[in-house]
């Protein structure tokens, strides 16, 4: 690994300050540390957040669950709060890779990432999640903007997570055997006037399907959406599974979000 | 250059070390305790798994300067009084491993399990162990083995 300098800034405002074209932020380390072993990612100076007390925790509110962005995914998963609130994002949570990588890996990290088969892109779809950052507030549906690209600027820092707590929800994954990364994961939240069906894995980037969504908003049944086809042309293919392949799991799996809420 | 100041199976050690030195590298270059072994070195096989505060995590994705101030545990800290702990005996009793490459890892990993989980079933345990690779017993023994842990702890 190359060599870089490592500063613990005690708030955002210095954290932001000394964010440069070369350099990056460290939450969990679990995929920046690995990228800049690989080469894949080399930066002059890493800037750890950790330290900044105000990224972290988790608050209930009446309509909301606000994720602080250095939360780590086992405090998530182990939430008494997150799993009366939203039980399915701290299923999410707790599935995530393993025990290790839940005990350093952050919700903010996951997101800034924006790993094409990552778990928690999808929950911020269907549960029309507003990303904080310290100069705005974005909504989900523009945060994510393509594989490993998101609207993030240059040394803004997300803050928190503020997920809309549904009537109900689900998410069901078809994990890499081996990392648990998401080959198709389907985050299903139903709302008093709408049912979110967000995928992940599936496509470059996370979406709400529309034909899935919409037939489930019209009647919510595993009927509704039995038989439905998706279109495989833009849908990722590779080793672990064909974009065909990919295309039927989206809706198996979307049947057994139904089915357990 | 950062100075790194932890507590590591139960002494304080201090030492300035590049920015960019990886816990794994500073505790088996630096301290010389090789117990904690090195597999995929990007955090997927889990033979590096030490426990930070109570907690386990993968040494070789996180850095040294970023666990300042706090307390370490390795394999090698698990031995009291000349005696192995009790995962240590059973791992040995069930015939839990064969290099043994992956056994510190694993053992570091399974005593969370118990921290977290006081009598984990089959598979609990195999869950658990998912960042874990083995690729000499086929897990049944490492199974056996948490288990029997589990009974005497
Ligand atoms: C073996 C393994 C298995 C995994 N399995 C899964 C899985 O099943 N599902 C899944 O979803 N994920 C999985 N992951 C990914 C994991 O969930 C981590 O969340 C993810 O690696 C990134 O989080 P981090 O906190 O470690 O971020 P880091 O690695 O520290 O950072 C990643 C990137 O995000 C940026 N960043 C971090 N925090 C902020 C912030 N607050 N504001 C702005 N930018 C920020 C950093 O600058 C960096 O570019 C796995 C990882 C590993 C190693
Ligand atoms: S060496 Fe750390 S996980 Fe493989
Ligand atoms: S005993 Fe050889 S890798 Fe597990």
């Amino acid at each position: 690994m190359k060599t870089f300098n490592y500063h613990t800034p005690k708030d955002i405002k210095e954290a932001s300050k000394l964010a440069s074209t070369s350099s990056a932020f460290l939450a969990g380390g679990m995929t920046s540390i690995p990228s800049m072993k690989l080469g894949l990612a080399t930066y002059k100076d890493i800037i750890d957040i950790k330290h900044i007390k105000k990224l972290s925790g988790i608050k209930v509110s009446g309509k909301t669950v606000t994720i602080g962005a250095t939360t780590k995914h086992a405090e998530v998963a182990n939430s008494k709060d997150v799993k009366k609130a939203i039980p399915s994002l701290a299923k999410l949570a707790g599935g995530i890779g393993d025990a290790q990588v839940r005990n350093r890996g952050t919700v903010g990290g996951s997101i800034a990432n924006n790993d094409p088969s990552a778990c928690y892109p999808s929950a911020c779809m269907a549960l029309n999640a507003i990303i904080h950052t310290n100069n705005r507030k974005i909504e989900a549906a523009k945060f994510f903007k393509g594989m490993f690209e998101t609207a993030l600027k240059k040394g803004e820092i997300i803050e928190a997570v503020v997920f809309n707590i549904p009537d109900k929800s689900n998410y069901q994954k078809h994990p890499n055997p081996a990392s648990r990364y998401a080959i198709v994961g389907v985050y299903l939240a139903k709302y008093k006037k709408e049912v979110n069906v967000a995928i992940t894995g599936a496509k470059p980037v996370v979406y709400v399907d529309k034909d899935l969504s919409k037939a489930l908003s019209n009647s919510f049944s595993v009927s509704a959406i039995d038989g439905i086809k998706l279109d495989s042309s833009e849908m990722n293919s590779d080793i672990h599974a064909s974009g065909d392949f990919r295309a039927s799991l989206v809706v198996t799996y979307a049947k057994k979000a139904v089915e357990a809420c | 250059m950062t100075k790194v100041t932890i507590e590591v199976n139960g002494k304080k050690v201090s030492k300035d070390v590049p920015d960019h030195t990886i816990l794994s590298v500073f505790l088996r270059d630096n301290l010389n305790l090789t117990g904690t072994h090195v597999g995929c070195d990007t955090s997927q096989c889990g033979a590096c798994v030490v426990h930070v505060d109570g907690k386990s995590i993968k040494s070789c994705s996180t850095l040294a300067a970023d666990i300042n101030g706090s307390k370490v545990t390795t394999i090698e800290g698990l031995v009291k009084d000349g005696k192995m702990h009790p995962m240590q005996e059973a791992f040995k009793k069930m015939h839990g491993l064969q290099c043994g490459f992956c056994t510190p890892g694993m053992v570091m990993s399974a005593i969370d399990l118990l921290q977290n989980k006081k009598n984990p079933n089959d598979t609990e345990i195999r869950e658990w162990l998912e960042g874990n690779i083995c690729r000499c017993t086929g897990y049944q023994n490492i199974v056996a083995a948490v288990k029997e842990a589990a009974s005497k702890m």
